[in-house]
């Protein structure tokens, strides 16, 4: 039997005029799962994110999110919270004060906002006015916001922008905590390498359409390694990669390497022909690509 | 609705527009009261658009209150702005978003902050009718005006329709300024539509053209301040001033339920 699902839509589409800013997406995120949501900017992202919050409606499909459809958002949205688009708050009010407008707004208990500003660590700043704040702050601050409800689906859209290195291993760690204890965690980031480090998910989108939805190790498994050969005299560099060639292995010269596209398995045989050939390779690495990598394939960008 | 009236009043709690409010109601309401007694013997009038309003008026049971509406439409002009910078404002911090995400019903939240922000309006007003009484007592033993009748009960029966009318006009002029707020999404944009529309557009058309008052919401609304006057009727100016308000409202609140939320 399947696992349960956070969200799923079906043939969702958006279009603004003439231009489809989301063309029939179709996709499933597990329940108690850390979804990462990737693409170019102006894929559509940001437009998904507020058809399943009901800020704007779809032309064309729908889709559910945990379990009620988005045509009735006032059944879900109580058990989601969301940073949409980076955090928004009134200047003029405090950090505490901010927060207490939003708990009373979902009649979300108000004591509890002191423990939020502890988790995201803003305790020390909650009596300042938003205004006052660093873009990191008012990031901690969108995330507190996000975690009012205690909510069953937690929805960010680039919540680490801005942060330090430090603050994002933080934020790693909170939405890994999170969905520990079983909240599903649906983030968008443009930081690939943070995606591909706390996502068991992914939903990747290129110019409004769908390219990839499933779990990162099966997109990362379909990508071949990369064989990095470095042949201790550089002459020998055309004859690797007919060496490659001849056992049926794309390669090319990069920067007095050789790169062969190859299971991981070949750089043995590969080492092999290529002491048989007579070549001394002074170092033979195979890489295994990055979400970053896979993704600029993918997308072509 | 009742958790978006509590939230939208922690917003209007706080220091700075309370502060501000405090000041922009001080300013106006001295200034018309002050003027009122002050130029009492003054040629060119102390009242609306050069009306002189001698001692013997201002002695009646009624003076007491006559600065008091006559600051009803400098009063409107700051619930407007107050109104519309509420709502236009969260478009502009993007904060319109927050808002619908824990509270999804667009109605709830229209209603809300409208029933948190009248009750902000009221407080204003009340502020505005103890200084101008304040003021209006300062003045009368300044410029020689009689207050004897001022302690009568009736006195204190047109104080009180004076405040019931002045409340009824400022309420108005703020929906007007919530109206425009929605639609135009961005509080400066809203706010000097409004403030243009009522003291130029208006004034300017209302001083040129006879009768055209009878169709301006804001003119009505100045009107149902000062208990009708003798072109127009009481009723007829709040019933067409709302009349007006109503329509509109209901317009705006179904383009808001309506329109996608993409800022």
């Amino acid at each position: 039997m399947s696992s349960p699902l956070a969200l799923d839509v079906a043939d969702l589409s958006k279009k603004y005029g003439d231009r489809m800013a989301l063309s029939h997406a179709n996709f499933e995120v597990p329940m108690g799962s850390i979804c990462g949501f990737v693409g170019p900017n102006g894929s559509g992202k940001t437009t998904t994110i507020r058809m399943l919050l009901g800020l704007i409606k779809p032309t064309t499909g729908g889709g559910h999110v945990l379990g009620e459809s988005i045509t009735e958002p006032e059944k879900y949205l109580p058990r989601v919270g969301a940073m949409i688009e980076g955090p928004a708050f009134y200047p003029a009010l405090t950090g505490l004060q901010n927060l207490t407008v939003l708990a009373k707004l979902g009649g979300f208990d108000v004591d509890s906002i002191q423990k939020l500003l502890e988790i995201v660590g803003l305790a020390d700043r909650g009596d300042s006015k938003y205004k006052t704040y660093s873009l990191g702050m008012k990031q901690r601050l969108g995330i507190a916001a996000s975690l009012l409800p205690n909510p069953k689906l937690l929805v960010l859209d680039e919540p680490t922008n801005g942060l330090d290195p430090a603050g994002i291993q933080e934020i790693r760690n909170l939405l890994r905590k999170l969905a520990d204890a079983g909240t599903t965690v649906f983030v968008s980031s443009h930081l690939l390498s943070e995606i591909e480090m706390i996502s068991d998910h992914l939903v990747m989108l290129r110019l409004g359409k769908v390219i990839f939805s499933g779990k990162t190790s099966e997109l990362l498994a379909k990508q071949l390694p990369v064989i990095v050969a470095k042949p201790s005299n550089k002459d020998d560099l055309d004859k690797l990669v007919k060496i490659a060639k001849d056992n049926g292995h794309d390669a090319k010269i990069v920067d007095q390497n050789v790169h062969v596209i190859g299971a991981a398995d070949y750089s043995a045989q590969f080492n092999k022909s290529a002491f048989d050939a007579g070549i001394i390779l002074e170092s033979l690495t195979p890489i295994r690509p990055s979400l970053e990598d896979t993704f600029f394939e993918m997308t072509g960008d | 609705m009742w958790n978006v009236f509590r939230a939208e009043l922690t917003k209007l709690r706080r220091p700075s527009l309370s502060l501000s409010t405090i000041a922009a109601v001080t300013f106006v309401v001295g200034l018309v009261t002050s003027l009122l007694f002050l130029l009492v013997d003054s040629p060119e009038g102390n009242g609306e658009r050069g009306v002189r309003i001698g001692r013997e008026v201002l002695s009646l049971p009624d003076g007491l209150s006559i600065g008091f509406s006559n600051s009803a439409g400098l009063l409107g002009i700051v619930a407007l702005c107050i109104f519309a910078a509420q709502t236009a404002q969260e478009y502009t911090y993007g904060t319109l978003r927050n808002l619908l995400v824990r509270q999804p019903s667009r109605m709830k939240i229209l209603i809300g902050k409208l029933v948190a922000m009248k009750l902000f309006a009221i407080a204003m007003v009340t502020l505005a009718a103890i200084l101008s009484i304040a003021l209006s007592y300062l003045f009368a033993g300044v410029k020689d005006v009689s207050t004897v009748a001022w302690s009568t009960s009736d006195a204190q029966t047109a104080v009180l329709r004076t405040f019931i009318n002045v409340l009824i006009a400022t309420i108005g002029y703020g929906i007007f300024g919530m109206i425009l707020g929605l639609l135009f999404r961005s509080p400066i944009s809203a706010i000097s539509i409004g403030v243009i529309w009522n003291l130029i557009i208006e004034g300017l058309l209302s001083a040129f053209i006879t009768n055209i008052d009878k169709y301006f919401p804001g003119q009505l609304l100045s009107i149902v301040a000062q208990g009708g006057n003798d072109r127009i009727s009481y009723q007829y100016s709040l019933l067409t001033s709302y009349g007006f308000l109503v329509a509109a409202f209901i317009i705006v609140a179904v383009l808001f339920k309506k329109r996608d939320v993409a800022n």
